[in-house]
């Protein structure tokens, strides 16, 4: 029976010849990421742990990341306590996969592990982020679970009650046209689809436009995927997905290289016309609220974001500053960048981006999410406007219920921060 | 027999039953004081225990959507709540599930702010309308770990056997 990639990859995760849509698997977990909310992981492990003739191990702390991101460096003695808990459970357990707060390890989860090649084709992978689906785009299945689950993976090394996902198959086509990206491809399916359209899913991408784009682009697509309730958005993994891991995430080991089977049964198929795609928007409050730029553009904004676990990388600072460079941001708008990790920081500088970036005005901050979800660092005033190339939009989001958020592109974050209103980067 | 307490549309996030700004506080024994922190009336009625346990929380399609984060089902089970959806959003299902919250799929739920709902079997009923709607069952596996008392339990219990076997 040919498969989809979600259900080969569980096949050989639960050591079973095949499984189909609906089986329900306990899948071997390759890699288990947590942040900081690790503290409440580390709580529920030592709970499972409680009237057992046994001191509290992790099955394998070689299978074990932790990522310091959330709340970097800690906002509060809270969190500095709950990270000094960590770091002690991490030297206890013997946690080689960490990444403190640091500027030579440093960096947002969902661009350290694929950066330091912790995440290969084929792997089930499981976090304690709902962003966690980022990694499908190696060709992993990736998805986000709660702490307790975490816990329980923590002891046993595996993923309990995993439903098999059916698929739906998105072919994108065509040629992305100038200031047009892969945000604005996932932005579209997510209007298209809806916050629940592939609820309980797998999205698989294909087609030319996906063949053709860098691995950064497709950590996009999988990063947003949740945004549409996907358990995980995948890529099968190709000669980019080969090029990526080899020369940039340095790995030697050799790699499962699989992708679905002709014939697979997709649930259905959604098309995108790349060619004709302009840049879209997401109004609030919620994700799914996808407009083309065009209709509104004139929206005055105080604060833009670039960055994150969604649009933080090399390629979207390079797009962002090429639009900046020599120019000012707007009087009335304020905007601050967030690399997503320290070593694409550091390329930055070395590119001059940064400066770029300081010298229109901008503020550069340190690699974080906390922004992003209104814990840390880039609060919102009441009655503000806030334009984002992060990828949540939800009232409150931000840190304050009575402002606005708005989801973009980098270019399109760049080209407004000029005009301090909300721009259409074709036209600077 | 339990009131509905409050009605919610549809894609009711994380980061409406829990906002990220209180997510340094983890235990589930500290949680509740920020359920649906930014409705402030009801978190105000929440914190005052003004309604009895097993008030009902009425929710449209894909309740609980966004973040992962566990504090959106243990706020809620401080409280002692039922939460009744036309349907749940896969992560938080699961924590619900893993800390023993009782979530109620109901796809055809029809009710209104102070009507009187009680529980019959797999059926909802509402007693203000006099009608009835089908609760969906659990797959099994879920409804394993509900019986276990949780997933800590049922870990346990994993653990325990693994230990035996060594």
């Amino acid at each position: 029976m040919p498969m989809t990639l979600a259900e080969k990859i569980l096949a050989r995760a639960a050591g079973l010849a095949s499984t189909k849509a609906g089986d329900v698997v306990e899948p071997k977990v390759d890699l288990a990421m947590s942040h900081e909310n690790a503290a409440l992981v580390l709580h529920q492990f030592k709970e499972i742990y409680k009237g057992l003739d046994a001191e509290p191990r992790v099955w394998d702390p070689s299978r074990i990341a932790i990522i310091f991101d959330h709340r970097v460096p800690a906002e509060s003695s809270k969190t500095a306590t709950n990270q000094k808990r960590i770091r002690d459970f991490v030297g206890e357990q013997g946690i080689a996969k960490f990444h403190d707060i640091r500027g030579d390890a440093g960096g947002i989860c969902h661009q350290i592990l694929p950066e330091y090649g912790y995440v290969r084709p084929g792997y089930v992978v499981v976090g304690t982020d709902s962003h966690t689906t980022t990694h499908g785009a190696l060709g992993s299945f990736a998805f986000g679970i709660g702490a307790t689950e975490m816990a329980s993976v923590w002891a046993l090394g595996s993923a309990l009650n995993i439903e098999v996902p059916k698929t739906i198959k998105v072919v994108v086509d065509g040629t992305l046209s100038k200031f047009v990206s892969a945000k604005d491809v996932i932005l579209n399916l997510i209007g298209v689809i809806k916050a629940n359209g592939a609820n309980y899913r797998a999205l698989e991408f294909h087609g030319s436009t996906i063949r053709n784009m860098s691995t950064s682009s497709r950590l996009v697509l999988c990063n947003m995927s949740v945004e549409a309730g996907a358990t995980v958005g995948m890529v099968p993994p190709d000669v980019e997905t080969k090029r990526y891991l080899r020369d940039e995430a340095k790995v030697t080991d050799p790699l499962w290289m699989e992708g679905p089977d002709d014939g697979a049964d997709y649930e259905r198929v959604e098309t995108i016309d790349a060619n004709s795609l302009a840049p879209q928007i997401a109004c609030p409050h919620t994700v799914d609220n996808v407009k083309p730029v065009t209709e509104v553009m004139g929206k005055k904004v105080d604060q833009i974001v670039i960055g994150s676990c969604t649009n933080g990388r090399l390629d979207d600072l390079a797009a962002a500053a090429a639009l900046i460079r020599t120019k000012k941001v707007h009087q009335r708008t304020r905007m601050l960048v967030f690399p997503a990790s320290w070593n694409i920081y550091k390329a930055a500088m070395e590119r001059g981006y940064l400066k770029d970036f300081a010298d229109a005005g901008a503020v550069v901050m340190n690699p974080g999410c906390g922004c992003c979800l209104g814990v840390h660092q880039g609060a919102m005033g009441d009655g503000e406007v806030s334009l984002s190339t992060t990828n949540r939009n939800f009232k409150g989001r931000m840190g304050n219920p009575n402002a606005e958020v708005f989801l973009c592109s980098p270019e399109v974050a760049a080209a407004s921060a000029i005009r301090g209103e909300i721009t259409d980067p074709r036209e600077v | 027999m339990s009131k509905v307490i409050t009605l919610l549309g549809d894609d009711i996030s994380t980061d409406h039953i829990y906002p990220g700004r209180f997510m340094a506080t983890v235990l589930p024994s500290e949680t509740p004081q920020f359920c649906f922190a930014d409705m402030t009336e009801l978190n105000a009625a929440l914190k005052a225990k003004q309604f009895p346990e097993g008030s009902f929380l009425v929710a449209g399609e894909n309740f609980g959507c966004g973040s992962s984060r566990e504090q959106a089902a243990s706020t809620i089970l401080g409280h002692n709540l039922n939460v009744v959806a036309k349907s749940f959003a896969r992560i938080f299902m699961q924590n619900a599930v893993n800390l023993g919250l009782p979530l109620l799929i109901c796809p055809d739920v029809d009710a209104k702010e102070g009507d009187e709902l009680e529980l019959r079997g797999d059926e909802l009923y509402n007693k203000t309308t006099g009608k009835t709607f089908k609760i969906e069952p659990l797959p099994p596996l879920r409804q394993a770990i509900i019986n276990a008392g949780g997933l800590i339990a049922f870990t346990r219990e994993r653990v325990k056997a693994k230990l035996a076997a060594r």
